[in-house]
């Protein structure tokens, strides 16, 4: 048979589309942006944007873990609680005599087996991620009231504290920590067969299992690193606030999977990048800070936050059927 | 070229649709263009064309399922603007589409008034008419399916009678059937070209699509031809022949399509010994040889998909042992099945096949990203992007580029890149569940070209077909199966499809059987 006549735009076409999901959302922030730096006075500050960013970078790095999770068509609401529990462990490590690195390096480990177990209730359980996880947020919660007998613990070492304060080449040590898990998980959804794995789970299970691929495997393996994520945000964020707080990382979940979604991922699964996570949560992030310094009450922003949320996935299902 | 002028005689009102001049563009891809489409009253009008020509494009546009962007279309008498599938019901075009189009999780019933449930009372649905019509109108079609039963838990088959039931329960002028029997069995189909006879009694135009050429000169009484998305003739059936119309969709003659040369070598590679799925299947035993193209014949729901699904380690089986090159192969999952050298081709390419959402680069590396990786851990993009281009055009799959999403390609050009990605794994076993359904004939002397080339190279094949003339046509020997037993196997210089059906239909038990025992 002749071959068809290839017609090239197509890829073009479809990259510069690509560029208009995240186009967006670039033209998004920078319109916030503008306004914040004309009506606030703070906004525009080193100090301001240097807190913020610290901010975005704890939320931003679970929700990198969380972009796996639902490119597989799950999804983890256990996060939140692994951040609290990796924060108050490896605070209490530290306060019982073990040395930094290796409080720091069990509490990131423990956060990955228990990603590692959500993902066996899910394969080996078939329970559904949404109420598997949903039990493992309330059984690590209460693991964490119990350990630290809902307190908070102070009195941590200078040097582990120090850490959310210092920066590298001027930028924040968290978020330098931030970029090297972006660019770590960049490359792991786009250059490795892991990456695809993630993406083809996400399109059919079936599929996947006649293609020979290791689910069990490839599940465990995303939700450890939903767990690891959650457990390394857990850990700087006890840096950040100097304590070991019980109630850390409530409700963490939600903004993971807000910046998902708002960064372009589908709940259905099999669509979602790393780069598109990464400025949802910035733009959550951004709106919050910009709404303390308007002065905005707070609960008013959690509505425009919801608000954002839907209106992000309806501009994206709208452009998607509207396409040509 | 071919001047529809005695075709045209015909008044205006004869016509139920007459579409003029439609063209419809993609993203990089021109489907249809300046494509012309009249149907009469009380006719069957055939439209055939190769995989991608348009063909399902062409109809979705006449249900408001896509928008034209140009051309203009009278339906009965009428210039409309069918702008969504609402639309075109209510004027009553009706298609049982390629891809099934039911609610899966629902009853067969409630799919039957899917959006407009008959009430009872303003609240409450009325539960009993919905059962009793829909088992009402599936009785009248000789169907013998439970109203209550979930849509999917029915065989395909069986779901595309229930699409097909209640496109006539809702009444139509127009009726629209892309590809019907691809999934169906015989007896089915016979049962469809009876429906299809009484609609047209009763005036209702039917379009009907197929690449089974036969059937367009069985039952049709016009034939339109696209090509490429263009339309090319339209031709009263009676006025040509296979091989015009052969010569007409793919711009040139096709010889003897099962001509090819076999290489059935001594060396067994595979030995299936007493395989045993409880109520599923009993005693399979073969062996198949190097290069040798094992046939699977049997009636559609015989358990041969199941058979071939237990030798892949995909379903469990009870009883019985598998051999690969002289050594039990304890297969348990697709990936360790793989890992030896097997590939399989689904039956269902949507479901079992492809990862719909992602691209064709990606569907034909999905086997391969191990091994196409820096230390398993970083992907070669070069040899991922030459793997897929060599696939696209070895197998002309016709797609805009590499990166085009697959939902997107026609039915027939998706199945290609189901045997690509296999094909890319460079087999060892190659099963193949229904290769051929849904595509057209070019593509089939392709495949079939194909089987030649594998078989050379010392490849093995498991072949499963419906269609017995290809089953007699491609293999060396036939495993017959009824009702989950095997019936014999009957070597390619002894098989008539006389023979085959006797076995397959259960009617005889041929001392084929015994001679297999002894393999
Ligand atoms: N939604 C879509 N988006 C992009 N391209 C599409 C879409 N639907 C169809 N196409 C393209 O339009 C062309 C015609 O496809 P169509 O499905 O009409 O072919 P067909 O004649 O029905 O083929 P087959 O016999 O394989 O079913 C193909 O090149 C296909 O890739
Ligand atoms: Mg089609």
């Amino acid at each position: 048979m002749k071959a068809h006549q290839p017609v090239e735009q197509d890829s073009k076409e479809k990259k510069r589309f690509k560029l208009k999901t995240e186009g967006t959302l670039v033209l998004l922030l920078l319109v916030l942006a503008v306004f914040l730096t004309i009506f606030t006075r703070g906004f525009l500050t080193g100090n301001n944007l240097s807190n913020l960013v610290r901010q975005t970078a704890i939320n931003g790095i679970v929700a990198l873990g969380m972009t796996f999770v639902v490119i597989s068509g799950g999804i983890d609401l256990s996060v939140g609680s692994v951040v609290g529990f990796a924060g108050i462990l490896v605070a209490l490590l530290m306060k019982s005599g073990v040395p930094i690195g290796l409080a720091v390096l069990a509490s990131i480990s423990i956060s990955f087996l228990l990603g590692v177990a959500n993902g066996f209730m899910v394969f080996d359980g078939r329970i559904p991620p949404f109420i598997a996880t949903l039990g493992s947020m309330s059984i690590i919660r209460g693991a964490i009231m119990l350990i630290s007998r809902a307190r908070m613990i102070a009195g941590l070492p200078k040097p582990f504290l120090d850490f959310a304060q210092t920066t590298y080449l001027g930028l924040p040590a968290l978020f330098v920590v931030w970029l090297v898990l972006i660019l770590f998980t960049i490359f792991l959804t786009k250059k490795t067969p892991f990456g695809r794995n993630v993406y083809t789970i996400g399109s059919n299970l079936e599929v996947a299992r006649l293609s020979g691929i290791n689910i069990r495997f490839t599940t465990y393996m995303i939700y450890g690193l939903s767990g690891l994520m959650a457990g390394i945000a857990g850990i700087l964020m006890t840096s950040r606030l100097a304590n070991g707080i019980p109630t850390g990382g409530q409700g963490y979940e939600m903004d993971a999977i807000a910046s998902c979604v708002i960064g372009g991922a589908s709940l259905s699964g099999a669509e979602g990048t790393i780069l598109g996570t990464v400025l949802g949560a910035v733009i959550i992030a951004t709106l919050r800070n910009g709404g303390n310094l308007l002065g905005i009450d707070p609960f008013i922003l959690q509505i425009v936050n919801g608000v954002i949320i839907v209106a992000a996935v309806y501009i994206d299902q709208y452009r998607k059927a509207h396409q040509k | 070229m071919y001047q529809d002028s005695m075709y045209q005689v015909g008044k205006m009102s004869d016509y139920i649709v007459e579409m003029k001049n439609i063209s419809k563009s993609f993203p990089g891809v021109r489907a249809l263009s300046n494509v012309n489409l009249s149907v009469k009253k009380g006719e069957v009008h055939a439209l055939v064309g190769e995989n991608g020509a348009g063909k399902s494009t062409l109809i979705k546009i006449l249900t408001g399922a896509y928008q034209k962007d140009e051309g203009t279309i009278v339906f009965d008498g009428k210039e409309v603007d069918v702008k969504d599938p609402h639309f075109s019901k209510n004027i009553g075009i009706h298609a049982v589409y390629q891809d099934i189009t039911l609610a899966m999780h629902l009853s067969v019933g409630e799919n039957f008034f899917l959006g407009e449930l008959p009430m009872s009372s303003p609240f409450t649905v009325d539960w009993k008419k919905v059962y009793s019509t829909a088992n009402d109108v599936l009785a009248s079609l000789d169907l013998k399916i439970d109203p209550h039963m979930l849509v999917r838990n029915l065989p395909v088959a069986k779901q595309e009678m229930v699409a097909i039931a209640k496109a006539i329960y809702e009444k139509s002028k127009l009726m629209i059937f892309d590809e019907p029997t691809a999934l169906l069995t015989n007896e089915e189909s016979e049962e469809l070209f009876k429906i299809i006879a009484r609609l047209k009694s009763e005036g209702i135009g039917i379009i009907y699509i197929s690449h089974r050429l036969e059937e367009v000169f069985r039952f049709c009484d016009a034939v339109t031809i696209l090509k490429d998305g263009r339309y090319v003739a339209t031709m009263p059936t009676k006025d040509t022949n296979e091989d015009e119309l052969i010569s007409l969709m793919v711009g040139r003659k096709i010889e003897e399509m099962y001509y090819f040369e076999h290489h059935n070598e001594p060396e067994v590679v595979l030995s299936v010994r007493n395989l045993t799925k409880k109520k599923v299947f009993q005693g399979i035993h073969f062996d198949l040889h190097k290069g040798e193209i094992l046939g699977m014949f049997g009636l559609v729901g015989s358990g041969r998909t199941d058979i071939v699904l237990s030798i892949f380690g995909a379903t469990k089986y009870d009883e019985g042992s598998i051999s690969f090159f002289g050594k039990p192969a304890n297969v348990r999952k697709p990936r360790e099945a793989i890992e030896l050298g097997f590939g399989l081709v689904p039956e269902n390419r949507r479901t079992q096949g492809l990862a719909l959402p992602l691209s064709v680069k990606i569907n034909i590396n999905l086997l391969q990203y191990k091994k196409i990786s820096h230390f398993g851990i970083v992907i070669d993009r070069n040899r991922e992007l030459s793997n897929a281009k060599s696939f696209i055009q070895e197998l002309s799959i016709k797609t805009p580029s590499e990166d085009a999403i697959v939902r997107n390609l026609s039915g027939g050009n998706q199945q290609k890149v189901v045997i690509g990605k296999c094909l890319a794994n460079q087999p060892k076993i190659m099963i193949f569940d229904e290769p051929t359904l849904g595509i057209d004939v070019g593509s089939k002397e392709e495949i079939y070209t194909l089987l030649e080339k594998l078989t050379k190279t010392g490849t093995s094949v498991i072949f499963i077909s419906s269609y017995l003339p290809e089953v007699i046509g491609v293999s060396d020997r036939i495993v017959v199966i009824s009702e989950g037993r095997q019936m014999g196997i009957i070597d390619r210089n002894e098989a008539t499809e006389e023979r085959i059906m006797k076995l397959a239909s259960g009617i005889e038990e041929n001392s084929a059987k015994i001679e297999s025992e002894a393999v």
